[in-house]
């Protein structure tokens, strides 16, 4: 039945549209109300998404608020909440920057290493979460805040001299990483260079929708996800499930900070990006956990980012994008559950109407009649 | 005299008619059946009746006055009153309190109310005491308090819905006695059923509705069950099969001991011990909530028994998971499809994975395989006669029947040795239900051990070849189903033949001269 996988699409893309054109609007009432012309911030950002320079910086951002945005995707999969990415990440990325200062193997066994490092520690932050809520029952919503909150100051801790760190003027960083877990970008001349690790993005988006829509494992994560009696029933040991999917919800998350450490900044020094994670919390939403939609969602997110300074100079103030990307939030969230329900109800009449007309699968019409009969 | 008329009424849900000219004639001081089929339109009708939905064509006569109800709150004042099926009573509160919420202003909330709740119930014989706590009321005591709170707000004309299925046959005579009783005083009563012994036996006139109209009336001294049923279902229905009997002397699952204690230490279970052999069905006779729904739990691998031994053919599976039992050949089909057997924004064919995940045609290796389980669920909706327009659309989107018959397909599609079924054929309508049936006994005949769990004593009596009493977490006695009747099985479930009867003689006593009229097993079978 084609015609209900185009309807599938349809509603999948309502609810974003939507969601943006309500923002859109409301962002122009805010401008309005501040006395400022409602058009204009926005076509000046639009105009930024033209220079080759700002489009090298959207994607290079966008990277790591994909990688983010799928640590939380996971999570939401199986109505699990990590809102601890923000402190996997930056734990991921620190830890990789302190293995990539003091080890030095040859490129193709570092860069690994480097990776493996953020992978497991990430993973391992989250994992402590999984283990509070399979033993003890602690919402993961409330470890993973309060994971957060440790991480910093773990992180400001391995900053001083006597542990890890290195001063550099003012700035606390974890030493100059050796070259040979360095990762090269795409260079583009004047525009600037891509970061390698957008590969890596990439074939994380699609890692996810296989081991999501192609194995076992995935069918049992989104079961679990849409009802978890009914998963239980089928055969998903819930705690394991929980524990396995916080595992991998931190492994990627810690993976997160990764294209700006190998790519470009390689320490971690103060003026690493942080709230990537919580960035990524909406991201997710906006993409509905699906990889392509966030793609989409993180190019957006990275475009408000970067095109807004832009507005500083035209007597805007930058934050317009802030606002607007918590409007986005807001009205995503209202109206996903709205084109939700109209879609289900919307099919159960069309199938009701299908039905009466007599379009049943597998049967020819005169047979549907002696059910009884049989 | 004609208490409500219902004339040429046609409903329209966009692309589908709900209704379509529907013609009802409800006397004053009589009780009208309404009967058909799940989907056949009745509860649209009532709706409608009750003002809760407004109809496209038609009218509604009250009394011989042409009405419009906006809204139940009309219908009410109207004097048609809604006894749902799903009882509406909160549970803190006492009888008199819930009776008065929402209607203070009639008599008040204190003595007069009281009174007046006094009057009503011995006027009608409800047995209803106005300051009991809802919450320490059966079943059957909360249905006469949803009645007495519709006779309260002044109805003259009750619609019951479904009333009986949560009731055992003796609470089931009780209501009929209330019912006399009120048509007695010059009420009518619209009584919604399908359960058609019943109807036969409480019904003064009985109208059919097919497909969203109405097919025919019948006068139920010249109606046998069977004729109604056909009516219904516009067919003629399947004869009863010869009940020659498959059970073998392998057991295939056998339980010893188990017990399952709540985290206070109450227990839920206690000493369980059966053995179902190939090709044999045990059926679990029992109120809901003696221990059905831990039992099945407890064989599925939900809950883990916490002594007890449970074999599977020679292997001891009591610590087995879930998953193993599955693959290892347990089927289940739930009491409770949408929390326990269905993904309902799913599509079908990731609803036909469900549970079998593990399992051919479903997956290769750790790997899914979409194309094979989306080809198996189209064989599946062929053979189960599942309703659908294709395989893509949610679960959700189809009726409650069709959901079923899609899980009983799946599971009988990884032919199981062992089968759990709770309740397979409940909210599932005539013709389904004969398919549904047809199902487990075939498999049965191929070696198939069943476990049937069902409110529905017909069925457990017609499907079974033994029988037990559930009561208070324990086996309590133990029945033939070829001699015994639906009235001895209600009042071992009550928990009235407590202690480990051996074998229930079939008395010859007054229990079944009363019954022996009817004969239920004829619909059933």
């Amino acid at each position: 039945m084609k015609k209900f996988d185009k309807e599938r699409v349809l509603l999948a893309v309502a609810g974003p549209v939507i969601a943006l054109a309500v923002a859109f609007v409301l962002s122009a009432i805010v401008l309005i109300a501040s006395g400022k012309n409602p058009v204009e911030p926005f076509a000046l950002m639009f105009e930024q998404a033209g220079y080759s320079d700002v489009q090298v910086l959207i994607l290079n951002q966008a990277s790591m608020y994909y990688i983010a945005a799928l640590a939380v995707a996971i999570g939401f999969r199986m109505n699990l909440f990590n809102i601890g990415v923000d402190g996997q990440y930056q734990l991921g990325a620190m830890m990789a920057a302190i293995v990539g200062a003091h080890a030095d193997l040859p490129a193709f066994l570092q860069v690994p290493l480097l990776l493996l490092t953020a992978v497991c520690t990430g993973a391992f932050w989250a994992g402590i979460a999984g283990v509070l809520k399979v033993t003890r029952g602690v919402s993961e919503v409330v470890a993973t805040i309060m994971l957060n909150a440790i991480a910093t100051s773990l992180i400001v801790y391995m900053w001083k001299p006597d542990v890890f760190g290195v001063k550099i003027g003012n700035n606390s960083t974890t030493g100059e990483m050796h070259e040979s877990g360095w990762i090269p970008g795409i260079d583009l001349g004047a525009a600037g260079e891509i970061y390698g690790l957008v590969v890596l993005a990439v074939l994380l988006g699609i890692g996810y929708w296989v081991v999501l829509n192609r194995t076992r494992f995935g069918f049992d994560l989104r079961a679990s996800g849409s009802s978890s009696s009914a998963a239980a029933a089928s055969g998903v040991d819930p705690k394991r499930m929980v524990l396995t999917a916080m595992l991998l919800s931190g492994a990627i998350a810690g993976l997160a900070g990764l294209p700006i450490l190998l790519g470009d900044s390689h320490t971690y020094n103060l003026n690493f990006p942080t709230g990537i994670g919580f960035l990524g919390i909406g991201i997710a939403l906006l993409g509905r956990n699906s990889p392509v939609g966030i793609v989409f969602a993180a190019l957006l997110w990275a475009w408000l980012d970067k095109a807004s300074p832009e507005l500083d100079f035209h007597g805007y103030d930058k934050e317009i994008a802030v606002i607007m990307q918590g409007l986005i939030v807001l009205s995503v969230v209202v109206s996903y559950e709205a084109v939700r329900e109209w879609g289900l109800r919307r099919q159960q009449r069309r199938v009701g109407a299908e039905l009466a007309a007599g379009h049943v699968l597998g049967a020819d019409n005169n047979t549907t009649k002696e059910v009884a009969g049989r | 005299m004609t208490a409500v008329e219902l004339a040429g009424i046609t409903k329209r849900f966009p692309g589908v008619v709900a209704n379509h000219d529907i013609h009802l004639t409800v006397r004053k001081g009589t009780v009208h059946a309404l009967v058909g089929e799940n989907g056949a339109g009745k509860s649209t009708l009532m709706k409608i009746l009750y003002g809760m939905q407004k109809p496209d064509e038609g009218t509604i006569t009250v009394h011989g006055e042409q009405v419009n109800f906006s809204s139940p709150a009309d219908a009410i004042a109207r004097g048609i009153g809604m006894v749902h099926q799903h009882f509406m009573l909160a549970d803190n509160l006492t009888v008199l309190e819930n009776v008065v919420l929402g209607s203070e202003k009639l008599h008040g909330i204190g003595g007069k109310a009281r009174r007046r709740i006094k009057e009503l119930s011995e006027r009608y014989g409800l047995d209803v005491r106005p300051d009991v706590l809802v919450e320490e009321l059966g079943v059957a005591a909360r249905q006469r308090v949803e009645i007495l709170k519709v006779l309260y707000r002044g109805a003259t004309t009750l619609i019951l819905d479904e009333p009986t299925a949560v009731l055992v046959p003796q609470e089931v005579d009780a209501l009929f006695d209330n019912l006399r009783e009120l048509k007695a005083e010059g009420l009518s009563v619209i009584f919604i059923s399908h359960k058609l012994g019943e109807v036969l036996s409480v019904a003064d006139d009985i109208t059919v509705i097919r497909r969203g109209t109405t097919v025919g009336t019948a006068v139920p001294s010249e109606t046998t069950p069977r004729q109604l049923a056909e009516l219904m279902v516009g067919s003629e229905l399947p004869t009863p099969e010869t009940a020659e009997s498959t059970v073998t002397d392998r057991p295939v699952i056998t339980v010893d001991k188990l017990r399952l204690a709540a985290p206070g230490g109450k227990a839920l279970l206690d000493d369980i011990s059966f053995t179902i052999h190939e090709g044999e069905v045990l059926g679990i006779a029992g109120v809901e909530g003696n221990g059905q729904t831990e039992l099945v739990d407890a064989l599925i691998g939900l809950r883990h028994a916490d002594s007890g031994v449970i074999r599977l053919a020679d292997e001891e599976i009591t610590a087995w998971p879930t998953r193993r039992r599955r693959e290892e050949g347990i089927g289940y089909i739930p009491e409770d499809r949408h929390r326990h057997g269905l993904l309902l924004e799913a599509p079908l064919w990731e609803n036909r994975i469900l549970g079998h995940v593990t399992e051919k045609p479903n997956a290769k290796g750790v790997w899914l395989d979409p194309k094979a389980a989306q080809e198996d669920t189209r064989r599946i909706v062929t053979e189960y006669d599942v309703r659908t327009p294709g395989i893509d659309v949610t679960a959700a989107s189809l009726s409650g029947g069709n959901q079923q018959k899609l899980i009983v397909g799946r599971e009988m599609s990884h032919k199981p040795r062992f089968l759990i079924a709770a309740h397979p054929t409940r909210g599932v309508d005539v013709g389904a239900q004969a398919a549904i049936w047809d199902h487990i006994r075939e498999a049965r005949r191929e070696g198939l051990a069943v476990l049937l769990i069902s409110a529905d004593l017909d069925e457990l009596i017609g499907l079974s070849d033994t029988l037990r009493v559930i009561y208070d977490g324990k086996l309590v006695a133990d029945a033939d189903p070829a001699t015994i009747t639906p009235e001895e099985l209600g009042t071992a479930m009550t928990g009235a033949a407590e202690g480990h009867l051996e074998h229930e003689e079939t008395p010859e006593t007054q229990a079944d001269v009363s019954k022996s009229a009817e004969s239920p097993e004829d619909e059933a079978r």
